[in-house]
């Protein structure tokens, strides 16, 4: 081969990348309109999916008559269970347990499960047939709350169907007879005997409301036969492409490069997104009319697809008479609703930190995933750990306000240092807890005199910190590639739903590379270009992906190295990879490619005790201080000061990560003073519509949010960093009420905490309770 | 269903055009169906969200609730018009610098009722900018943001105005 000469190697890498605060690289794309979403897509002959969704909590199904719907003008097909069984045999899924039918199998097992399905060109034929189907269900009794279900004789599954994916949930396998699909626990110390030494024992019990993410991109999958018989492409509006392509091959007994799945950009997912949602329902219509199909949820359908959980958590603790956490033991339910999704994950991965950044010597932990006749529960934006910090914090300020300890100082006293073991005995690292409050308090202005007033309006401060366990062990692979112009691209399948990862991969291989982020393309998810990648979920991507972008440009480099020592020039500017790539083919020609892949060390807890030398990577924190006024005549409250400070390693991207921060602080604003799903006795949900359930608007925002990265490095962490999604949603629910009794002298244990709430605690405290509707 | 057609004939972002429509379709559902515009989009489905917001005869309708027979004759304008002549509207530009939008979902409905609100108040009070903007919703929580691009973009129009 000629070696043509080419001009002299260029020089001059571009400086850092991380750490810059630059804009994202979609920006554009998103203020004019064209930003590509899968609620977007819309292909030649493609049909429409409205499902027809059962109207009893728990029954047999009887009969299902869909023949008035086949006829309804426009309907190309109307399809159950027995349909869906023509191409998918055993038609149930889910992540954890293979509990979830794709449409209703025998049995429905909560009001607005998926029961059939209509479908046509025009949607809103489709939409019109479903009211022509009828169901005759033999009734069975039903259960809703998890404390109760945990214990009941109505039982919501025949029995355990562990997917077998997690090693842990094995043991499960076959068991029958109870609604509780996983128990967790913790055992350190000697927990009897530290509450029969106490100075003060403290028990009281707190509980968490179900909601849901809404998503305003509805979720929405189109499948789309493939131009080979026997392949199937999803678009889908998902945060996890490589686990739905895994679960739809699983499904149709399929190899796995049979299924591709491709992912836009996301209207929002914060946990809703994740493993199968409609993808199953979508895959198998696709593949019985050999045409695309559409199938897209409104907006009241996502209540009945996943929720968060709601919780029942009783704490005990003891505490010595100078004020130290001497044991604490947790029992907390979750309301996994009628289907595991990954509920035992997160009774498992949150419930571990059941009892607190505190350092306690005995512990014990039980945790319970509990199946209800309610609509499924899943991730949520904090994976559980808004629903332990609300207890946990909520509780911290109960002690410090009984041993009239500032709740400042009471924590300080009790927390966590670097290089002691958590209750599950892994050893904390680079948690920076102390930091994190020390900041909260100043920013506050903690140690001034605080005027709480006198009149109708009544003022009032709280502080709350909470911490989370990256989840673990997870996997992600990347891939690099320069061209020979030296431009660069990257093959990630994290998805970007408005976290900004599509700017922080390129912020990461950019300042490997020498190369601005902004000249770097990051491709979309896809299941047949990018790479495997367990999830976009638990503000895990900084971290692993992160380590897999890192990994790849390193190896993109080392391989740039080894082209110049076979071309004998000098080496290691990775922006002269255009140049060595025209050396050695003579032209414009040729690639770079550079692959990594990061699995973190991990240690699976003991099975008894829950202990381990190794239970996560990193631990993420975050803290909020908030002042209230309220108003004593009505109990109307507002929050006057809200300051967020979390602990995230090196921000990748500055910017973004003070808008997560206050992006998540206002979701968890929203759950903690108005989100609730309704239900009535029989198990119907009756707010399922922004017309009646509120999320916050830009009034219900407080006039001055503060926010905070705090100087910590996380040492095992990419570029010293870890994730950010989630952190600032920990501290806020319990900060709120103990600001609402500071003010007041009410406490509040239950979420959320509305106006109507705190006015009836006011009211109870002084010996007038208001009447129960 | 019904089974008669209307005949539209409209100007869409500054172009005369025509489309023969089903009388119970939304014009949300007329600019993605027949025009391939998709920067206006249906979230809630009851005009509550402002996701789908486009002006009619300038004025901010909500898309998902607008029949699109109710247009014939009028001048519609989505946020694909807003960059039309090669620029990015001052608005726009500022949600960017500011970082005003995560998801970027309600972003289009966002940017139509600020440039709505600064035309008819060129240099709103935060009050008056929360007060206009009380109907869009932002699941992301950008509204921090939100409402200092709006106090940017006024201040930029402000002295592109007396330059």
């Amino acid at each position: 081969m000629t070696i043509i000469e080419t001009a002299p190697l260029e020089t001059g890498a571009a400086p850092r990348q991380v750490g810059r605060g630059i804009n994202r690289l979609e920006a554009n794309a998103k203020v004019t309109g064209r930003a590509g979403y899968i609620h977007n897509v819309s292909l030649p002959r493609m049909l429409h999916a409205k499902i027809f969704r059962s109207t009893v909590a728990h029954g047999r199904i009887v009969s299902i008559d869909t023949s008035a719907a086949r006829e309804a003008p426009g309907v190309f097909a109307v399809y159950t269970a027995d349909d869906i069984r023509r191409v998918i045999p055993e038609p149930f899924f889910g992540p954890a347990f293979h509990d979830q039918p794709i449409l209703a199998v025998d049995k429905v097992r909560y009001i607005g499960e998926p029961v059939a399905v209509v479908l046509a060109s025009d949607p809103h034929a489709a939409e019109e047939a479903t009211h022509l189907i009828y169901a005759e269900y033999e009734e069975l009794p039903a259960v809703f709350n998890e404390v109760e279900a945990a214990a009941s004789d109505i039982h919501v599954h025949e029995e355990l169907k562990p997917a077998g994916t997690f090693p842990d949930l094995k043991h499960l396998a076959g068991r029958q007879a109870t609604n509780v699909a996983l128990d967790f626990r913790v055992r350190r110390g000697d927990v009897d005997a530290a509450f029969a030494q106490a100075a003060h024992v403290f028990d009281d019990t707190f509980t968490t409301q179900q909601v849901m993410h809404v998503p305003l991109e509805p979720i929405v999958t189109v499948a789309e036969p493939g131009e080979n018989a026997g392949t199937l492409t999803l678009h889908t509006a998902s945060q996890s492409p490589s686990f739905v392509r895994i679960e739809i091959a699983r499904l149709l007994g399929w190899a796995e490069n049979r299924v591709r799945v491709r992912v836009g950009l996301l209207g929002g997912g914060f946990g809703a997104k994740l493993y199968i949602k409609v993808e199953a329902l979508a895959a198998a219509l696709a593949l019985l009319t050999r045409r695309p199909v559409r199938v897209a949820l409104t907006m009241e359908e996502q209540f009945f697809t996943i929720t968060k959980h709601a919780t029942t958590f009783r704490m005990q603790t003891a505490v010595s008479a100078d004020g130290r956490i001497t044991g604490r033991r947790c029992e907390v339910w979750w309301n996994g609703g009628a289907y595991a999704d990954i509920g035992p994950r997160v009774t498992q991965k949150s419930g571990f930190t059941a009892s607190g950044p505190y350092d306690i010597d005995n512990v014990s932990i039980d945790s319970y995933q509990v199946y209800t006749n309610l609509p499924p529960a899943g991730a949520f934006r904090g994976f559980g750990i808004p629903q332990m910090v609300w207890a946990y914090e909520s509780h911290a300020d109960m002690i410090a306000r009984k041993l009239k300890l500032d709740p400042v100082e009471f924590r300080r006293r009790n927390l966590l240092r670097d290089g002691q073991p958590h209750a599950t005995g892994t050893v904390m690292r680079d948690a920076a807890l102390e930091l994190v409050l020390d900041r909260v308090a100043t920013r506050m202005n903690w140690s001034a005199p605080f005027e709480r007033g006198s009149g109708v309006v009544r003022r009032g401060r709280g502080v709350g910190i909470g911490f989370k366990a990256l989840v673990a062990p997870t996997t992600s692979v990347a891939m690099v590639s320069l061209s020979a112009d030296g431009s660069c691209t990257v093959y990630s399948s994290t998805v970007d739903m408005g976290q900004a990862s599509d700017t922080a991969i390129a912020l990461m291989a950019g300042d490997v590379l020498g190369i601005d982020a902004e000249k770097i393309k990051v491709i979309r998810p896809d299941t047949d270009s990018t790479p495997y990648d367990m999830a976009t979920l638990g503000s895990r991507s900084t971290f692993h992906m992160g380590h897999a972008v890192r990994l790849a440009a390193e190896d993109a480099r080392a391989k740039l190295r080894q082209l110049a020592d076979e071309l004998g020039v000098p080496a290691d500017e990775p922006a002269r990879a255009g140049d060595l790539l025209k050396r050695k083919y003579g032209m414009q020609a040729g690639n770079i490619v550079g692959i990594g892949s990061f699995i973190p060390p991990y240690t699976k807890p003991d099975h008894e005790t829950g202990q381990s030398d190794n239970i996560t990577p990193n631990w993420m924190v975050g803290g909020t201080g908030v002042e209230v006024e309220v108003d004593v005549e009505t109990g109307h409250f507002k929050i006057v000061r809200f300051e967020n400070v979390v602990d995230c390693g090196t921000p990748i991207n500055p910017k973004v990560v003070d808008t997560q921060i206050s992006g998540a602080a206002i979701m968890q604003l929203g759950i903690t003073m108005f989100e609730r799903m309704e239900f009535d006795e029989v198990g119907q949900l009756r707010n399922a519509s922004f017309a009646e359930y509120k999320i916050p608007g830009i009034h219900d925002i407080p006039h001055r949010i503060g926010r905070e990265t705090v100087d910590a490095y996380q040492s095992n962490g990419p570029f010293g960093a870890k994730g950010v999604g989630e952190s600032s949603t920990f501290g806020v629910a319990s900060a709120i009420a103990e600001a609402i009794e500071d003010a007041v002298g009410v406490r509040i244990k239950t979420l959320p905490i509305t106006p109507e709430a705190v006015y009836r605690a006011i009211c109870a405290a002084r010996n007038e309770p208001l009447p129960e509707e | 269903m019904s089974e008669t057609l209307i005949n539209l004939e409209f100007t869409l972002n500054g172009e005369r055009v025509r489309a023969n429509v089903a009388p119970h379709l939304t014009i949300l559902e007329v600019l993605r169906n027949e025009f391939g515009l998709y920067g206006a989009r249906e979230s809630c489905g009851q005009g509550l969200c402002g996701c789908c917001t486009v002006l009619v005869n300038g004025e901010s309708v909500s898309g998902c609730l607008y029949l699109a027979a109710m247009a014939n004759g009028a001048e519609v304008t989505t946020v694909e018009h807003l960059d039309a002549n090669g620029a990015l509207d001052p608005i726009q530009q500022a949600f960017i610098d500011c970082g005003a939008f995560q998801c970027g979902f309600c972003t289009s409905g966002f940017l139509m009722m600020s440039r709505q609100l600064l035309a008819e108040n060129p240099d709103p009070t935060e009050a008056e900018i929360r007060h206009y903007l009380s109907g869009n919703l932002c699941r992301c929580g950008a509204y921090p943001e939100i409402i200092e691009a709006v106090k940017l973009a006024a201040q930029r129009r402000k002295e592109t105005a007396s330059a």
